[in-house]
């Protein structure tokens, strides 16, 4: 698509900057860059927005000239440190993309395993492999200046960013939790029908991505600004869920891993 | 007022005879909860029979039709340096409301007071508002229904007809002009004094259901004495911040307003989307201060607004008293409690 130069982009007759744009995968589903793909429509004026200079979900070609960094995907080995201080180095803007990259996301589930080498073992057998004992989010190594989040990012919220970069206008993500959204969709109230829900505690943004199709919110984009995690375990207890139910979603993605340590600690200290 | 009798049969022709050239909203069930309890929202009708004119109360009001959870106040085409503005009140057809308790009702008054006050009255609720056939209906009052102490259990207006089911027929009142031309293809007789008494038993009956109270005795005041009270603190431990008593509250308007241009960067759109004094960022200004940071001091200034600013400013309270605040509070925070924890009153 580099070929074919797009023509310089206005808006009210005011050229508007392209800038270049890489997108980087780490360990990861590689899901989130996937969302940005899958709507051709927008895709079309998502590419001519920026000048994308990697992306391989995308494209084949390859540059090393880029100013905002998109990566996906939590650290979970030693190159992968390499590679993200060396994209760190190039790049002007570094955007946590998704949850995997914000909090560590599904995979920073094994973070928990008491004995990693025996899981290593019982999973690879004797086949050699190259992993660190915990998935990391980006900013345990590098500096990040935007987090996207999102297990999978939402497209209309990427769009709307990126957006918003090149016009120079402020950059909000939502600090309620997902009930706000959930309210103005007119969804049924998960606890009425009798399903948890971490809406209450979870940082919106996703339009209530989940209740919209009546399953419940197991908290992928993390806590929401002041969340109320005590009232969030007092609410699931009223409705009859156990404590591992909560912890289950607490520890899913990584974003409530403080919350669940401690209630976990909690929970033995009782 | 005009008071006419119908019997119950006539209630299809009058629907039917409205849905022919408007939208017709009304409660219809549309879930049944965990302990198989019915659940029951406003919806556009187009068959009476689905109408239920017997529900309890509503998770939401009827809100989307006069306020919007989100609603574009404009959008935007570029070409060039030029640009068009197209302004809609996105109302396309008039709307019947049809089966509004008092409590809705009279919330509607209230919102009107603010919403099409004299200084600067928003068209996009004015439009909706002036294209609105509102029929009443009586109600069975809910254990969490205090409408009755905020004045609201009765309506004197703003409604066109009002439906009260009196056994073996509706009494009718009749409030405006467009309702009296309603009326007049309907089959309706005079009441006789039998109706009356029948009317004022059924209003009796009702009144003897109520449980939930709140004293509103001299509540500005206490309100202005207690700002300091403990009890904010508790009950904000006690809050998640979710805005969902706002955004279930019939008389609550607050919103925030967004600029969004397209990817496209040729069209571009004004969103207002209903907002909360309950959540994190609602008194948070440009460079990032935060007036009320704490959940306490939001949750303190949701009832300040409701019980004190807005007597102060309409010699009313912003609280009808339906009760649906309380009701869909996941932290189980209901209006009577903190009323009367402020008070002092056991609980
Ligand atoms: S379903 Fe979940 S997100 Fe929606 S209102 Fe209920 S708790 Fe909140
Ligand atoms: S509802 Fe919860 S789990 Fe679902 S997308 Fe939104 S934040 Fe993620
Ligand atoms: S009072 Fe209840 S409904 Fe309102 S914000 Fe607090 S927890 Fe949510
Ligand atoms: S504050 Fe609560 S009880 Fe009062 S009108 Fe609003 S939702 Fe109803
Ligand atoms: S300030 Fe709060 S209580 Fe008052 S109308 Fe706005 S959201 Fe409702």
């Amino acid at each position: 698509m580099n070929k074919h130069e797009p023509t310089q982009r206005t808006y009210l007759g005011i050229p508007v900057p392209r800038p270049k744009v890489a997108f980087f995968e780490l360990s990861s589903c590689e899901g989130c860059q996937l969302q940005l793909v899958n709507n051709e429509t927008t895709l079309l004026n998502f590419l001519s927005l920026v000048d994308i200079r990697a992306f391989r979900e995308a494209m084949t070609e390859k540059y090393d000239d880029y100013t905002i960094a998109f990566v996906e995907g939590s650290v979970t080995r030693s190159d992968e440190i390499e590679r993200l201080k060396k994209i760190r180095a190039t790049a002007a803007v570094l955007v946590a993309f998704g949850s995997c990259a914000c909090f560590g996301g599904v995979n920073q589930l094994k973070n928990r395993f008491q004995d990693p080498a025996w899981v290593k073992k019982e999973v690879y057998g004797s086949h050699p492999i190259e992993t660190n004992d915990t998935a990391r989010p980006l900013e345990d190594f590098v500096k990040v200046d935007l987090k996207i989040f999102g297990c999978p990012v939402k497209k209309e919220e990427v769009e709307k960013i990126v957006t918003n970069v090149v016009l120079g206008k402020t950059i909000v993500a939502p600090k309620y939790p997902v009930c706000m959204e959930c309210k103005a969709n007119e969804n049924t109230c998960l606890f009425d029908l009798g399903e948890p829900c971490l809406g209450p505690i979870t940082r919106g943004g996703c339009d209530s991505w989940c209740p919209n199709s009546r399953f419940g919110c197991w908290g992928c984009r993390g806590p929401a600004v002041d969340a109320n995690v005590e009232q969030m375990q007092e609410v699931m207890k009223k409705h009859g869920f156990s404590e591992e139910t909560m912890l289950d979603r607490l520890e899913c993605f990584g974003g409530f891993a403080g919350h669940a340590a401690e209630m976990r600690n909690n929970i033995k200290a009782k | 007022m005009l008071f006419r009798t119908a019997e119950k049969t006539e209630l299809k022709a009058l629907f039917d005879m409205l849905v022919e050239k408007n939208t017709v909203v009304g409660p219809v069930q549309t879930d049944t909860d965990r302990m198989g309890k019915p659940l029951f929202a406003f919806e556009p009708v187009t068959d009476q029979a689905k109408l239920r004119l017997d529900y309890t109360t509503t998770r939401l009001p009827a809100k989307r039709y006069f306020l919007p959870f989100r609603e574009d106040l404009a959008t935007f085409t570029t070409d060039g340096r030029d640009w068009t503005k197209t302004i809609g009140y996105n109302i396309d057809r008039p709307y019947v409301l049809f089966g509004l308790h008092a409590c809705d009702i009279n919330a509607l008054n209230k919102l009107d007071k603010v919403l099409m006050g004299p200084v600067y009255p928003m068209p996009y609720y004015a439009a909706k508002r002036k294209n609105m056939f509102i029929i009443g209906t009586d109600c069975r009052p809910q254990p969490f229904c205090f409408c009755r102490s905020m004045g609201a259990d009765t309506v004197l207006h703003g409604f066109d007809l009002f439906l009260t089911d009196i056994g073996d027929k509706y009494f009718i009142e009749i409030q405006s002009a467009e309702a009296y031309e309603v009326a007049k293809d309907l089959r309706t007789e005079t009441p006789t004094e039998a109706d009356h008494m029948q009317f004022m038993r059924t209003v009796a009956e009702m009144n003897k259901l109520f449980t939930a109270h709140v004293d509103t005795t001299d509540l500005t005041k206490i309100l202005d004495m207690e700002f300091q009270s403990p009890v904010w603190k508790q009950w904000g431990d006690k809050c998640l911040g979710c805005g969902t008593c706002s955004n279930v509250c019939p008389t609550c308007y607050c919103y925030g307003v967004e600029e969004t241009v397209d990817v496209s960067l040729k069209k571009a759109r004004k969103t207002k989307t209903l907002y909360s004094c309950n959540v994190v960022d609602f008194a948070e200004v440009a460079g990032g201060h935060n007036f009320r940071p704490e959940r306490s001091t939001r949750l303190k200034y949701r009832y300040y607004h409701k019980h004190r600013g807005f007597v102060e400013a309409y010699e009313e309270s912003l609280c009808v008293g339906c009760g649906r605040c309380g009701e869909a509070c996941l932290a189980g925070i209901t209006v009577p409690e903190v009323i009367a924890s402020v008070r002092g009153e056991e609980q």
